[in-house]
């Protein structure tokens, strides 16, 4: 029973955030929705056994990755009124249309008995408890390669944004 | 009684990236789109996590942290770039874009 309710309550936010997310007219409350999104699907984690990736998906998506967002929808305006007009023509009909092919498909090999889930690994009954110790204990000796690159990737993405966003123009005109 | 299998959570993560997909389709707001990406990420996350509770492998989650990483990258590049097309164009939708120049 505590089960289900862990599951059922979570998983209805998460589905209001998205929908939020995607029909609301102002930006902050799309970016509200996403919120709420981020933090059931942290509570899912939880339930999971996963509270390691609970606990930094709080605080690197619901915290920096949000923050960032808004930081830029204040700097942009929230004002900035989208053209409710279709510049392809019949655009909603068919994303609709794409939509609903893919939710079956996506549904079908989610439900279906013909996909083996186990056919490369044995199911276990017994939950691996993500844990900082164990994730880092893996992290750090099978996965070190990729992670030194994620790293590489994380400097250069970094590098990358203050050479986009910054104004050199503007900054001659203030000396 | 009902009990909560690995395929309600993988249920909900395709309903979940459909939704994402489907405000990727629509909205012409670019930052609304990046949040529609967001969307589906999150929804492959839970795919991750999920099968990592049904095999008893943490394989799955460390892969959420990478895809995380990837996230993070991509947000903080692509913010960066709505802000140089706003400073010049004073908008961010897509429909205006039509010169890949800066």
């Amino acid at each position: 029973m505590v089960d289900l309710i862990l599951f059922f309550i979570p998983a209805a936010l998460i589905i209001i955030g998205a929908l939020i997310v995607v029909f609301a007219k102002n930006p902050v409350h799309n970016a509200m929705g996403l919120v709420m999104t981020l933090v059931s699907i942290a509570i899912i984690y939880i339930t999971l056994n996963a509270t390691f990736v609970a606990m930094v998906q709080m605080l690197v998506y619901a915290g920096a990755v949000m923050t960032l967002f808004l930081f830029v929808i204040m700097m942009i305006g929230v004002d900035k009124k989208e053209q409710s007009s279709e510049s392809i023509k019949g655009q909603t009909f068919l994303v609709s249309g794409v939509f609903l092919i893919l939710i079956s498909i996506l549904g079908y090999v989610a439900i279906s008995s013909e996909f083996k889930w186990d056919l490369w690994f044995e199911a276990v009954e017994f939950a691996v408890e993500g844990t900082p110790q164990l994730i880092a204990g893996t992290l750090f000796t099978a996965w070190i390669f990729p992670f030194e690159i994620i790293s590489i990737l994380l400097i250069v993405a970094t590098a990358a944004a203050i050479a986009l966003a910054y104004d050199s123009k503007r900054k001659k005109n203030d000396v | 009684m009902f009990e909560v299998t690995t395929d309600w959570y993988l249920t909900l993560s395709a309903i979940l990236f459909s939704i994402g997909f489907f405000g990727m389709m629509i909205r012409k707001n670019a930052l609304i789109m990046f949040m529609c990406i967001e969307l589906m990420l999150n929804a492959v996350n839970l795919t991750f996590i999920s099968a990592s509770k049904h095999f008893g492998q943490i394989d799955g989650q460390i892969a959420v942290f990478f895809v995380l990483v990837v996230a993070a990258a991509e947000v903080v590049v692509g913010l960066a770039i709505i802000v140089s097309i706003f400073r010049k164009q004073s908008s961010a939708s897509v429909d205006v874009l039509n010169v890949s120049r800066g």
